[in-house]
């Protein structure tokens, strides 16, 4: 019967490893949700950007006549207006500086030129296109092959006489910097050595991480009392609060960033954008609130691009395949101004990690990076910062590997994981993984699948001479950024933090310095704490994004929330549960040694009828009844620096069949099993997935970012953007096994990016491998039926 | 600028009247005027759906009407799902099966499902899927979407066959299917 009571306890609860519906539904099923469109303050105006259409260019001079002449338009704003208040260049989280309106001359096509400010957004469209600007054009570097010839146009003549940008020495007016990792002389020598080498050029294209909404702000500045609000689509707001306050010399106090709902981030959200700048100065000059929205073109044209590497892989081999060295290298294109989102030491992100889940003795790693007539960037497309392009290049060069020795491709995976006794694991790249388990992961997908069949199957089509491919990928990522003796932004360490206070009545409200997009922070931080307090999660609420309630924190991006704000909730609540053992054993007159704790109560051992629940508890904490010299409330706060990162990992195959006639490619089956420690929501875990295969199936199947020879946008609306439909996206079938993670408070790793880093190179793998027997090794994405028609053609299958 | 034009419609069984500019497009009148601010704004090109309302018994991309088309129309928005305190079918259902995560997609979507289950009120998945597919989503993969407006399906289904013995929640406002 007691058990029978301790499970009806737990199921009231709703906490971790329950798949409960989301808290936050609610509202966005009715429409009710708020996000930045949604604000409308008094007196609001509208604020529009004249944009260049050019790459690169002069600007001789700026008419704002007819456009101040238009009905409803109040000012424009250029960088001549912005100079005084020293607001026309900003810092970027890259380390370097970007223009925020146009200073003389244009870098990128559709860059910032002017801002218009009018009673409404279309009497702003009108001002915005009777704004003239003179330009002179001048020719553009848009192949970042070409960037750092010696006679190529100087891009950023703000910096020409600079020779560093944050990231050690210059070379070239249009070099950012160069970063490697690694032993470069010892993976010389071992490839010197090696029994087999392969070496693969590979494009991670420019794309965009393009979600449903667009980035925009409402900026409301109040005169009297110099306090600053600003409603802002940030997955990071308390580091736009920093940057606003290093910006405009506003006291930091009286800078108050509200996040509000956010229509889906997946990285174009974590950057400081040129139009928030221009609406805060606006508002500034003004004194009125001023909304400044993106349409789709300019979010797809401007803000946030991500990837645009340009690799080259290299692995060094035995005749059994078992890996000895690994040299990767990648030319990457950042745009006109380095705006990548990278933390200060690590100017290449996490590159690094592109040993994967592999024993790999010898590596070598080198990024360069270089500007171009393109906009700048870039950002981590639902992944953490180059994760996905490090992952894709291991994922990609252990398949050609396989294929040169002829071995199977699931079988030299086997042959090269780290084992799992092997960890804590630290690769010849320096990061230590922290646990893992990556053979029975593989050996269970194989089998959910049939692989053995497959491959029979496959055998089978290639004698009729029909295209199937088998893809496997078995991945590690590396997310929760991060321990801030490695990882910081602008100087800001990269912890997260969260605030509990319990309420008399045994409620509680938590805040976070993380921001959800769509992740249901709202129930998974409120499953957590109900575990750890005993409360039920529907009576958790969970606040963030508001900088005047939230503690400081990093923000959500990386997949770090779970990893560091969700380990502040569980330590902030054990500070808690702490607190209350003491009040519980004052209450109970026993010794704190002598409780236990029991689902939502502490219980005197051996007397379980003696107990206290929680809910008795916080009342009690709010009374005169506690231990002597005992502070009232029931409340704590935590700043976690997480010890080190955490390395989810998964195990995914995918099976395609490929029309030769026409190039078309139809996912047949796409299984993926992941391992992300501790699941707090199965449910929520579940969608996570979903949604992050299906823009690895985006990235991998149809989105890129294309440019022509004078650095013209060729793809800048839906109507040319690949964004999946329902019709399109595959059946996913989703696996897991749990590996909790030894470092973080409750296990758990973080999930989200995992199938998006994971499901690429799986796609594009599939695709490989149904031309692996003609001799094919690699085919770049984005695997579109012409261009996969295109390989079928020079292969002469195409015809009937 | 041309002159400003009344335009009078039903907005969820609501008689409104509004003076817009012939070029005002629908959905900025009912976000900015009308305040409904359920439907979004994801593209302004027809493509993504977020704008969706159901207008004269179809589905629209209000992104792309403009508000003089609307003269005397009959005009319902995710606002207007929810009938006498009780939510649609639809709208438990999206919660139910995780058919939403960022939100920003599914008054859009719940307004497009609302319409095709009028259209045709037992789908298959693949008529599902493209009966859905002008409303993008970014966050789910959809998968969760078929199964939200499946169970749906089945919910209305059976409130219609024992509108007595379910205690769904109100009917929804219409759910005698509509003649091609």
């Amino acid at each position: 019967m007691a058990d029978m009571d301790v499970l009806e306890r737990q199921k009231k609860i709703q906490g971790l490893g329950v798949s409960r519906l989301r808290k936050e539904d609610a509202r966005f099923i009715r429409g009710k949700g708020t996000y930045v469109d949604d604000i409308k303050l008094p007196g609001m105006l509208f604020g529009s950007i004249v944009r260049s259409p050019f790459a690169h260019a002069r600007i001789r001079g700026i008419d704002k006549s007819k456009a101040l002449a238009v009905p409803g338009v109040v000012a424009v704003l250029t960088a001549d207006d912005l100079k005084p208040v020293k607001l026309h260049w900003m810092p970027t989280l890259g380390g370097d500086v970007q223009a925020v309106l146009a200073d003389q001359k244009v870098c990128f096509q559709m860059q910032e030129v002017a801002m218009v400010i009018a009673s409404d957004r279309y009497a702003a469209a009108d001002g915005a296109a009777a704004v003239e600007v003179d330009y002179e054009e001048l020719p553009a570097i848009v192949d970042p092959h070409f960037a750092m010839a010696p006679d190529a146009p100087v891009i950023r003549e703000d910096i020409a006489g600079k020779d560093e940008v944050g990231h050690g020495k210059r070379t070239h007016p249009n070099h950012i910097f160069t970063w490697e990792a690694g032993d470069k002389a010892g993976t010389d020598e071992a490839f010197d050595n090696a029994a087999v080498t392969v070496k693969q050029e590979m494009l991670n294209p420019r794309v965009h991480p393009c979600p449903l909404e667009t980035c925009g702000c409402v900026a409301s500045f109040d005169k009297v009392t110099g306090q600053l609000t600003v409603y802002l689509t940030s997955q990071a707001p308390h580091l736009v609060r920093t940057v606003v306050a290093m910006l405009s010399g506003i006291p930091e106090s009286k800078i108050r960033i509200i996040g509000g709902d956010i229509g889906g981030g997946f990285g174009n959200k974590v950057p400081v954008y040129p139009g928030y700048v221009v609406a805060i100065v606006a508002s500034i000059v003004t004194g009125v609130p001023i909304k400044w929205i993106e349409s789709r073109i300019e979010n797809i044209s401007t803000t946030g691009f991500a990837r645009d590497y340009h690799c080259v892989g290299e692995l060094a081999a035995d005749n059994d395949g078992r890996i000895k060295a690994l040299r990767f290298s990648a030319l990457a294109d950042h745009g006109a101004f380095n705006s990548h989102v990278s933390a200060t030491k690590l100017p290449a992100g996490l590159f690094s990690i592109c040993t994967g889940s592999y024993d790999i003795p010898r590596a070598y790693c080198r990024v360069d990076a270089v500007y171009t007539n393109k906009a700048p960037g870039g950002v981590a497309y639902r992944c953490s910062l180059r994760v996905t392009e490090a992952v894709y290049l291991i994922e990609r060069m252990i398949d050609v590997l396989a294929q040169k020795l002829g071995i199977d491709k699931a079988e030299i995976r086997r042959r090269n994981f780290v084992k799992a006794e092997q960890f804590p694991y630290t690769t010849s790249l320096g990061w230590t993984l922290d646990s893992g388990n990556y053979h029975p992961a593989l050996e269970k997908v194989l089998k959910a699948v049939d692989y053995e069949g497959l491959r029979r199957e496959q055998a089978e089509k290639r004698s009729r001479g029909e295209l199937m491919g088998i893809g496997i990928s078995t991945f590690t990522e590396i997310v929760g950024a991060g321990p801030t003796k490695v990882c910081d932004i602008l100087g800001i360490g990269l912890f997260d933090s969260c605030d509990i206070r319990v309420n008399p009545t045994g409620s509680a409200i938590a805040r976070l310095g993380t921001m959800s997009q769509g992740q249901g922070h709202a129930t998974t931080y409120a499953q957590i704490i109900a575990t750890e307090l005993g409360l039920s999660s529907d009576e958790i609420q969970i606040e963030e994004g508001d900088t005047d309630k939230a503690p400081y924190g990093a923000g959500t991006w990386g997949s770090r929330s779970t990893p560091v704000a969700g380990a502040a909730a569980a330590v902030a609540a054990r500070k808690i549960r702490a607190k209350a053992q003491k009040i519980a054993a004052h209450l109970l007159e026993v010794g704190e040694g002598d409780l236990e704790w029991e689902v939502d109560r502490f219980k005197v051992k051996g007397n379980p009828s003696q107990a206290k629940t929680m809910k008795e508890i916080a009342m009690a904490a709010h009374t005169s009844n506690l231990p002597p010299g005992m502070e009232k409330g029931l409340d704590a706060t935590e700043y976690y620096d997480p010890p080190n990162m955490t390395f989810p990992f998964g195990a995914y195959v995918c099976v395609v069949d490929i029309d030769r006639f026409t190039g078309e490619t139809k996912v047949r089956r796409f299984y993926a099993l992941d391992d992300c420690g501790t699941r707090i929501n199965p449910m929520i875990i579940e969608g996570q997935i979903h949604g992050g295969l299906t823009e690895a199936f985006a990235v991998a199947m149809g989105q890129a970012v294309p440019f022509d020879e004078n650095g013209n946008h060729l793809g800048n609306s839906l109507m040319d953007y690949f964004l999946p439909t329902a019709v399109e996206t595959p059946h996913w079938e989703t696996d897991h096994t749990v590996t909790p993670s030894p470092h973080h408070p409750i296990g758990a790793k973080g999930v989200a990016e995992s199938p998006h880093v994971g499901g690429i190179p799986c796609f594009s793998n599939a695709i490989v491998d149904a031309f692996a027997h003609l001799g094919v090794t690699h085919m770049d994405m984005p695997h579109t039926s012409y261009r996969v028609w295109q390989q079928c053609k020079a292969l002469g299958i195409s015809a009937r | 600028m041309a002159a400003k034009q009344t335009v009078s419609f039903k907005l969820n069984g609501k008689p409104v009247d509004v003076v817009v500019e012939p070029r005002e497009l629908l959905i900025h009148t009912l976000r900015e005027r009308l305040a409904h601010t359920g439907p979004h704004i994801g593209c302004e090109t027809s493509h993504c759906g977020a704008c969706t309302v159901d207008l004269d018994r179809m589905s629209v991309k209000s992104c792309t009407v403009l508000t003089v088309q609307c003269q005397g129309a009959d005009i319902v928005t995710i606002e207007g799902m929810e009938q006498g305190g009780a939510l649609h079918a639809l709208q438990e259902a999206f919660s139910e099966q995780h058919g939403l995560q960022c939100g920003y997609c599914t008054p859009g979507m719940v307004t497009r499902a609302y319409r095709l289950l009028q259209e045709n009120p037992d789908p298959t998945e693949e008529e599902i899927r493209m009966g859905m597919s002008g409303n993008l989503c970014r966050c789910t993969g959809y998968q969760n979407i078929v199964k939200a407006v499946q169970a749906a399906a089945l919910k209305l289904a059976a409130a219609r066959e024992a509108p007595r013995k379910v205690a769904a929640p109100a009917p929804a406002r219409e759910e005698t299917p509509t003649p091609a």
